[in-house]
């Protein structure tokens, strides 16, 4: 229960942080915030990772290398198309 | 390593992750942070790599370039007006990795034979149920982008029932995986439910809705991250998915706003689905509209000191953001002010006009909100609507019974002169008309949005 806690804990706080912080993110960004906040997810390959190299199991070891593909695309598509899309915004 | 100085680069990645989201705050400052965030990312998963209880390294490896080189495919290949399907496939892909890591740490917990704690549980149906509607939402979403299915609303007699049976079951399984989560079963069958449930969920919402569905689905994929952060207690998954959850939702909230409906209205309204029950455009139109050629907007336009172009979804489909681009030169090069108008909902996802516009090099101060641009369409003498409809309908403001009525619009027909670049006088996607088209001071042009602009173009150069 305690480790749950301190899990609920460190969510609604971090919740409260996404707001303040993309509150203040202009329309013009809006895309590339959707493409970058889209890499971020990909943060799932952390337990994918986990999953594909404990190999516990055959089928534990196929989900993980799976959810590895995944993930990944997400990562390195979302910041890569981030990147290209922010670098055209320019100035006068 | 040891699991407190993994726990440490997690901390670092997470305050980089922050980092590159407060990054995006202004164009100067976004391109560094997207490259932060992308450092957080590596440490994390360099971090991961380091854990003792990883055996091989084989696996990992394999998966890490397989979906690297996809991802980098996709992320190199997609042209400008291709983001929106890129960003519904990308959410699509983050919900099915939850779903996968969530469901192979429910076998894992089983073959090594340790208890099953309740928070591992509840996080688990909760992963597979946001996961697998986040999946199958979004290949819909992609699908109805790319133009595979059909971009209406589709709805058929019982779908709200149906909807809210499959919902029910999911719900039923969801509780099943808590009290059972020795029967795997249980998990995997929540999760083709799940699938069903995303399907029924998305083939209801029409082209135009597609801003808030992209947003909720971009919020669910950062929360079935989260939840899958809870199944692990990994503090990584459950930080960086929540501020992608905050994300969404505040994005969701944004799109609704701009067209004054509630997320409920827009999920279960089915707007879109039959224009042809509407009422027919004939008595607004009759003898009112006033159609014009290239010449007559070019002598228009010469004598313009400040000009309004207000992009619509139809700019994305003609391609016309380069010639649009062109056009706005020549006429600064000869002295008038051009911005641009630009409705937060214009286009297929939040932010899509300014995409394109900035890949035709258009700076972006040049971009203006809605709130900025309205006033100052008093002053404007000219302004060019390209390919929007529903965003420039004056009923909003005055017709309460409207479909978009009390929606925000640009009051392009505050202009002197509203020049409309448009194919024909369908109606958008409210299937309503629109009496701007029918105004005094409209000029109606029917052609093509690029055609147009280029035969603007030319007429322009004409005069000298």
């Amino acid at each position: 229960m305690e480790i749950f806690v301190a899990a609920l804990t460190i969510f609604v706080l971090s919740i409260f942080i996404g707001f303040e912080v993309i509150n203040k993110v202009p329309p013009t960004l809006h895309t590339p915030l959707m493409s970058g906040s889209n890499a971020i997810s990909g943060i799932t390959v952390v337990g994918a990772i986990l999953s594909a190299g404990t190999q516990h199991t055959t089928l534990t070891t196929i989900l993980g290398f799976l959810s590895v593909v995944f993930a990944m695309i997400n990562v390195v598509g979302g910041f890569w198309v981030t990147h290209r899309m922010l670098a055209m915004f320019r100035r006068k | 390593m040891p699991p407190v100085a993994i726990n440490f680069a997690y901390l670092i990645a997470s305050a980089l992750f922050i980092f590159g989201l407060k990054g995006l705050s202004h164009p100067r400052k976004a391109v560094r942070g997207n490259l932060l965030g992308a450092i957080g990312m590596l440490i994390a998963i360099v971090a991961t790599m380091l854990d003792r209880a990883i055996i091989g390294y084989e696996v990992i490896l394999a998966g890490l370039v397989v979906g690297s080189l996809i991802g980098w495919l996709l992320a190199v290949r997609i042209q400008m007006t291709g983001m929106p399907q890129m960003v519904a496939l990308l959410n699509g892909f983050g919900g099915a990795a939850s779903v996968l890591v969530a469901g192979a740490a429910l076998i894992e917990v089983q073959t090594i034979g340790a208890a099953f704690d309740l928070q591992m549980t509840v996080a688990t149906a909760l992963s597979g149920l946001i996961g697998a509607v986040t999946f199958w939402g979004s290949l819909v979403a992609f699908a109805k982008l790319q133009e595979i299915m059909s971009g209406n609303a589709i709805v058929f007699p019982g779908q709200h029932l149906l909807s809210a049976v499959v919902a029910l079951a999911s719900v039923a399984l969801c509780v099943l995986v808590v009290l059972q989560p020795e029967s795997i079963s249980y998990y995997w069958v929540l999760v083709v439910t799940s699938s069903v449930l995303g399907i029924l969920a998305t083939i209801g919402i029409g082209g135009a809705d597609m801003p808030v569905v992209i947003s909720l689905l971009n919020s669910y994929s950062g929360l079935a991250a989260a939840a899958t952060g809870f199944v692990l207690s990994n503090n990584m998954l459950i930080i960086a998915g929540s501020l992608v959850g905050a994300s969404g939702i505040i994005l969701t909230q944004i799109m609704c706003k701009a067209m004054n409906r509630s997320l409920t209205n827009v999920l279960f309204g089915g707007l879109g689905a039959a224009p042809a029950s509407r009422e027919k455009g004939d008595d607004v139109y009759a003898g009112k509209v006033k159609s014009t050629s290239a010449e007559e907007i070019a002598m228009l336009l010469e004598n313009a000191r400040r000009v309004v172009i207000v992009p619509g979804y139809g700019l994305a489909v003609s391609q016309a953001q380069h010639t649009v681009r062109a056009l706005a030169q020549l006429l600064e090069a000869r002295g008038t002010e051009v911005v641009y108008g630009i409705h937060p909902v214009a286009g297929r996802m939040p932010g899509h006009m300014n995409v394109l516009l900035a890949e035709a090099d258009v700076p972006y101060e040049a971009l203006k909100e809605m709130d900025e641009v309205n006033p100052t369409f008093a002053q404007t003498d000219v302004a060019i609507v390209i390919g929007a409809n529903d965003v420039v309908n004056p009923l909003a403001r005055t017709d309460p019974n409207s479909p978009i009525a009390g929606m925000p619009i640009l009051d392009v027909d505050k202009a002197h002169t509203v020049v409309v670049v448009k194919r024909s006088l369908s109606p958008g996607f409210a299937g309503i008309p629109n009496p701007l088209f029918a105004a005094d001071n409209t000029l109606m042009f029917f052609s093509d949005g690029k055609k147009a602009v280029n035969d603007i173009i030319a007429a322009v150069k004409e005069l000298g």
